[in-house]
């Protein structure tokens, strides 16, 4: 078995003749949890856009368990729907709480849902608001129910787009609880975007950092905080880097 | 001068004699009420909304669906029969409009590709194209002379038949349908589409849930193209003829009971026309539930 689930060659995107993406290469191991940090307009949405399968790079490969798909390769849907997003917002549909959380199983043609839907509310500790409308949540709540939508899928691969910017201490505490849950038990590969370094600190096993659409480093989460090979690496840990 | 009618039967010397249709009667005898002549004519007739409580209005309102649903459960087949032909012309090519330009206009919401906007630009000018014109494009296509005249084919109608009011009706409203539906899938949000892609959503599955999500503005778009073609006359008239018991409808019985000077008549028509449409639209919102509570 082959130890890497993703592997990234020479990646670029480019959006109307603007860089936004130069990764290099990136090796993702099967069942870690990989946060990559950096400031704003660094890349970090593009990049999980990519590894999605939503939108192609410019150039270069990804490589999906042995599978490697070009610019202008199509994605078969059976490999796309072995990864899943929680986006930056949480993009809810306007139905149900309980409708919301088992649209991706209805997607796959799975018609009994409910068990499923309500483990994964029980996860996130909403089995109460089922029935609540999506439109009526508190953002705490909806970052809440998109997790566990993600979550009721038991994809190969979760990738969390700062799933816990402008969440209160007690919602992150738990988001990342249930995050910390999700590797441990199922073997989520957990990919992990951040402003917070402290939350890559205690969530990830390998930490990289993305300035300018470029990798600058990708080390063990000791290494990157405390002996870090970049100099910027070192400025950003330490806090210093203005984003 | 021109007299104005008069409500009174005694007046028009018509029901004096008993000489008066029998839809005439009928329709006088049920509008024959103040509310009527306030709302239809007289001087308060402005001022009445206005000024009226929120109560008075939903009254009069009551008033005028009661009166037209006993209009037409008291059964006058004339008037059965018009009200009939106009439903089933109209919600057939409502369906044709909708069957088509519902998916065209998710179509060109979701798509990009090369001569998107020409297509668009097409459509807008669809959406404010007089009906009348289309009418005579209709007319002319369906002429003896015309390009589709003279195919004898069971699927091409005929000029002067409900089906030629059917294809001239689904021409001018399905622009309205697919461009209102447009825009309201451009209106759903870009990242939610992408959420739904990375959730696992085919092409299809992609496009159904959007138009899920946009669904408050499709309903409006049927409901424009079903307004668009329920109060038409020029091109109703000029493909159909307006011929009694056969392609007369609502609005061109309208046009003949005016120029005939049968006003009240025609005001009651017009009546029935409103309210039933007013029925129609309450029937779509109602259908789909809560949605314009969003
Ligand atoms: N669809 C697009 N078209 C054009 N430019 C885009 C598009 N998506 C992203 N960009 C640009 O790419 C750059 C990186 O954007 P991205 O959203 O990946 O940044 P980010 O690292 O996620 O930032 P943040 O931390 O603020 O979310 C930005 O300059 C952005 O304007
Ligand atoms: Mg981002």
């Amino acid at each position: 078995m082959n130890e890497s689930i993703y592997r990234l060659a020479g990646v670029t995107k480019v959006y109307d003749k603007h860089q936004v993406l130069a990764l290099g290469d990136l090796d993702v191991h099967r069942g870690e949890v990989l946060a990559i940090v950096g400031p704003s307009g660094a890349g970090k949405s593009t990049l999980l856009r990519l590894l999605n399968f939503v939108e192609p790079p410019t150039a270069g490969t990804i490589t999906f368990d042995g599978h490697t798909f070009g610019p202008e390769d199509t994605v078969p849907l059976a490999i796309r729907r072995r990864v899943t997003t929680v986006f930056q917002r949480p993009l809810l549909l306007k139905q149900s709480v309980q409708a919301n959380v088992g649209f991706g199983l209805k997607l796959r043609g799975i018609r009994q849902v409910r068990e499923e839907v309500f483990a994964a509310l029980d996860r996130v500790r909403l089995r109460d608001l089922a029935r609540q409308k999506a439109t009526t949540l508190s953002g705490g709540e909806a970052q809440r129910v998109a997790l566990a939508r993600a979550m009721a899928l038991r994809t190969d691969v979760l990738l969390l787009d700062e799933p816990t910017a402008n969440l209160d201490p007690y919602n992150v505490g738990a988001i990342e609880a249930i995050v910390e849950e999700v590797n441990a038990d199922l073997g989520t590969t957990v990919i992990l975007v951040t402003h917070n370094v402290f939350q890559a600190r205690r969530l990830a096993h390998r930490v990289g950092l993305l300035l300018d659409g470029e990798l600058i480093e990708v080390s063990p989460v000791g290494e990157f905080f405390d002996s870090p090979v970049d100099p910027r690496t070192a400025a950003f840990a330490r806090g210093e880097m203005i984003y | 001068m021109v007299e104005p009618p008069s409500l009174l039967p005694e007046a028009n010397g018509l029901a004096g004699n008993g000489q008066a249709p029998r839809l005439e009667r009928r329709i006088r005898y049920a509008f024959a009420d103040r509310r009527f002549l306030a709302m239809l004519g007289g001087r308060n007739a402005g001022s009445f909304f206005f000024i009226s409580g929120r109560g008075k209005i939903i009254r009069a309102l009551a008033g005028f669906l009661h009166e037209t649903i006993m209009l037409i459960l008291s059964g006058d087949p004339d008037l059965i029969e018009i009200v009939s032909l106009t439903f089933r012309v109209s919600g057939i090519a409502l369906l044709f409009s909708s069957l088509v330009g519902i998916p065209l206009g998710v179509f060109l919401g979701l798509r990009r590709f090369r001569g998107r906007r020409l297509l668009i630009s097409l459509l807008y000018t669809g959406m404010g194209f007089p009906p009348v014109v289309i009418g005579l494009l209709v007319y002319m296509l369906l002429s003896r002379s015309g390009p589709l005249g003279t195919i004898q084919s069971e699927i091409i109608p005929r000029l002067f038949t409900p089906s030629a009011m059917v294809m001239a009706q689904t021409i001018i409203s399905f622009p309205l349908v697919a461009g209102f539906t447009m825009a309201a899938v451009m209106g759903v949000d870009q990242q939610l589409r992408q959420q739904i892609s990375a959730l696992g959503a085919t092409g299809y599955q992609t496009a159904r849930t959007v138009l899920m999500e946009a669904r408050t503005g499709v309903i409006v778009s049927v409901i424009a193209g079903f307004g668009s073609i329920i109060s038409e006359v020029g091109a109703v008239m000029l493909v159909g003829g307006n011929i009694d018991h056969k392609t007369r409808v609502l609005t061109t019985a309208i046009v003949l009971e005016t120029r005939k000077g049968n006003f009240e008549l025609a005001s009651s028509l017009g009546i029935i026309l409103l309210s039933l449409s007013f029925l129609v639209n309450l029937a779509m919102m109602l259908l789909q539930g809560r949605s314009f509570d969003e």
